[in-house]
């Protein structure tokens, strides 16, 4: 299970961590695009931060479309459209929830995961975020079938997700700025696929630690 | 990093203000969301064109505001395409009613982005279409990546339809103009230093004394090979060559389809230049090479030219596609014909290009 106060630390938490990372994201993108990936992805979830307070009476797709909203109107970029989409299709697979069952939390990955492969166009293998969401969800969605509930399915699901971002650096990116590098793109993490892992990985932390709260 | 800027978060919107104050009776700037347009938008029964893109590449494209050219212009953080949100904004302010050109180069951000604003824009009944611009040949396999990115001819495009517009085509009429004077450039560009954006503060890439990037994009970003630096007349050939020798070039992009109502995918394709073509030769610098060495590029550029029957018809030298302080240029020679002839030769009133 999540709750509607879970979806709001999540999103308080990934702004935290974007915040902490975005120098980290922003070298990633210098060494393969053009260096703004960590100050363009701030730049929109300072704003979510600013926002997250006024949606505390919000159901989780409404909290999710109003962060797609900030996102696509604040950061540009490629990385603008992309989350907004994340955001904007997650939130149109969680209508009038409070609280999401495993399967629902599967619905909002997936639907986030198609409407990026839409918008972006890229496919598995084009060192993108792709390569890190695709699998996750994957992931997510075996767990689920195995009966495992949201932690343990989102455990398994970052740890792929890590693995997947591991497997960006040796692909030849076929995608963004990156794809006029040619070979000479291959041997570096993917900034994309980076900020996509700290998404997940911080969804992950807030189940850790309400379940550590709950005992 | 040395730049004349108060605080780099300031960058875009101070300068904004300065050509407001510097340009008041062509231009107005709209702050939040950020956009530039003719001072007397929206001029009824006229088709709008709107551009934009990341700043830093300036005066690309709030400089080309004004009559003959665009009606407004959004600007994004430095080198980081816009928002849907200012383009969507700048449309309703600029619509005369008869709809909206967004003319957009091929980068995936940009594209990206205009997309949701064009989708956003008619579901305010804002009639638009979008047309991609992607001239640089330096991206040789359009398998491998997104397809060739769109650089200088992207401002011919834009002051051929702001002519267009101005003499009273219609939006396909435009649309279709747009899209052969795409398929009638080729650019490409080199690099002797990197520029430094100012939020980073660092040179966006390293290059030494002794090398050069050639096939650079407007952001520094690469498309051939680093190599070792050599005389400008060499650079000049390889330049040149690799634009006179570029192939037919096939490759599919995305337009909206208005009796469709949807995304389609369109074939393109482009013809080499050919003996007796009339050229436009744009000879421009990335922002810190002087005219000088640009006129010594164009002396090689016109002697390649003539020895190989093609003639140049018109010409443009200077920095009109920049990337911020970075040294390089870039050469784009586009094929004209009599009517996109009249449309370069027709009056033009904007802060940074004007002509009677």
């Amino acid at each position: 299970m999540l709750s509607q106060a879970q979806i709001l630390q999540w999103l308080q938490a990934y702004a935290t961590e974007i915040e902490q990372n975005k120098t980290y994201l922003t070298e990633l993108d210098a060494a393969i695009g053009d260096a703004d990936h960590g100050i363009n992805m701030d730049r929109g979830f300072k704003k979510v931060s600013i926002l997250l307070p006024t949606l505390t009476d919000k159901d989780i797709s409404n909290i999710l479309k109003a962060v797609s909203m900030t996102l696509i109107s604040s950061i540009g970029g490629a990385s603008g459209p992309l989350y907004g989409t994340w955001f904007l299709r997650a939130s149109t697979a969680v209508v009038d929830k409070q609280e999401l069952t495993e399967q629902d939390v599967l619905g909002l990955l997936q639907a986030g995961l198609d409407g990026v492969l839409q918008r972006g166009k890229a496919q598995l293998g084009d060192k993108t975020m792709v390569d890190v969401l695709s699998p996750a969800v994957t992931a997510f969605g075996q767990a689920v079938g195995e009966s495992k509930g949201t932690l343990e399915a989102m455990q398994q699901a970052v740890a792929i997700a890590q693995k997947g971002l591991q497997e960006t650096i040796p692909m030849q990116a076929k995608k963004g700025r990156a794809s006029y590098l040619g070979e000479r793109s291959i041997g570096h993490q993917d900034p994309g696929g980076t900020s996509a892992y700290l998404m997940l990985k911080s969804l992950l932390e807030v189940l850790e630690n309400s379940q550590t709260t709950d005992h | 990093m040395k730049k004349l800027i108060n605080k780099p978060e300031d960058f875009v919107r101070e300068s904004l203000e300065g050509m407001a104050a510097a340009h008041s009776d062509l231009i107005k700037v709209n702050y939040d969301p950020a956009f530039v347009y003719r001072a007397n938008a929206p001029i009824p029964g006229k088709v709008a064109i709107i551009s934009g893109g990341g700043s830093g590449h300036e005066p690309m494209h709030a400089g080309f505001v004004g009559k003959g050219m665009l009606d407004a212009a959004c600007p994004g953080e430095v080198f980081t395409s816009p928002t849907p949100d200012q383009m969507l904004e700048a449309a309703k302010l600029v619509d005369g009613g008869s709809g909206i050109l967004y003319i957009v180069k091929n980068y995936s951000g940009d594209v990206m982005n205009f997309e949701m604003a064009t989708e956003l824009a008619r579901s305010e009944g804002i009639r638009s279409l979008n047309i991609l611009i992607d001239d640089d040949v330096a991206v040789k396999d359009s398998l491998y990546t997104q397809g060739r990115r769109g650089v200088g001819t992207t401002i011919l495009a834009e002051k051929i339809c702001g002519a267009a517009a101005e003499a009273g085509y219609d939006l396909p009429q435009i649309a279709n103009l747009c899209r052969r004077v795409n398929l009638n450039g080729r650019s490409m560009g080199i690099a002797l230093t990197s520029c430094t954006v100012p939020a980073n503060g660092t040179p966006t890439f390293e290059l030494s004394d002794r090398e050069i990037e050639l096939g650079i994009g407007i952001h520094g970003e690469p498309g051939i090979e680093r190599t070792a630096i050599k005389a400008v007349d060499e650079i000049t050939e390889i330049l040149t060559r690799s634009l006179l020798e570029d192939a037919a070039y096939s490759r599919t992009l995305r337009e909206w389809d208005e009796d469709k109502g949807e995304w389609v995918d369109v074939e393109l394709t482009n013809l080499p230049f050919t003996k007796g073509d009339r050229l436009l030769a744009f000879v421009n610098s990335m922002g810190g090479t002087p005219v000088s060495e640009l006129y010594i590029v164009y002396r090689k550029l016109a002697q390649i030219c003539e020895q190989q029957g093609l003639q140049i018809v018109r010409n443009l030298i200077g920095p009109y596609i920049t990337s911020l302080e970075m040294q390089g240029c870039s050469i784009t020679l586009l094929k004209l014909d009599d009517e996109t002839i009249r449309l370069w030769d027709a009056p033009v009133k904007t802060p940074s290009w004007r002509w009677d």
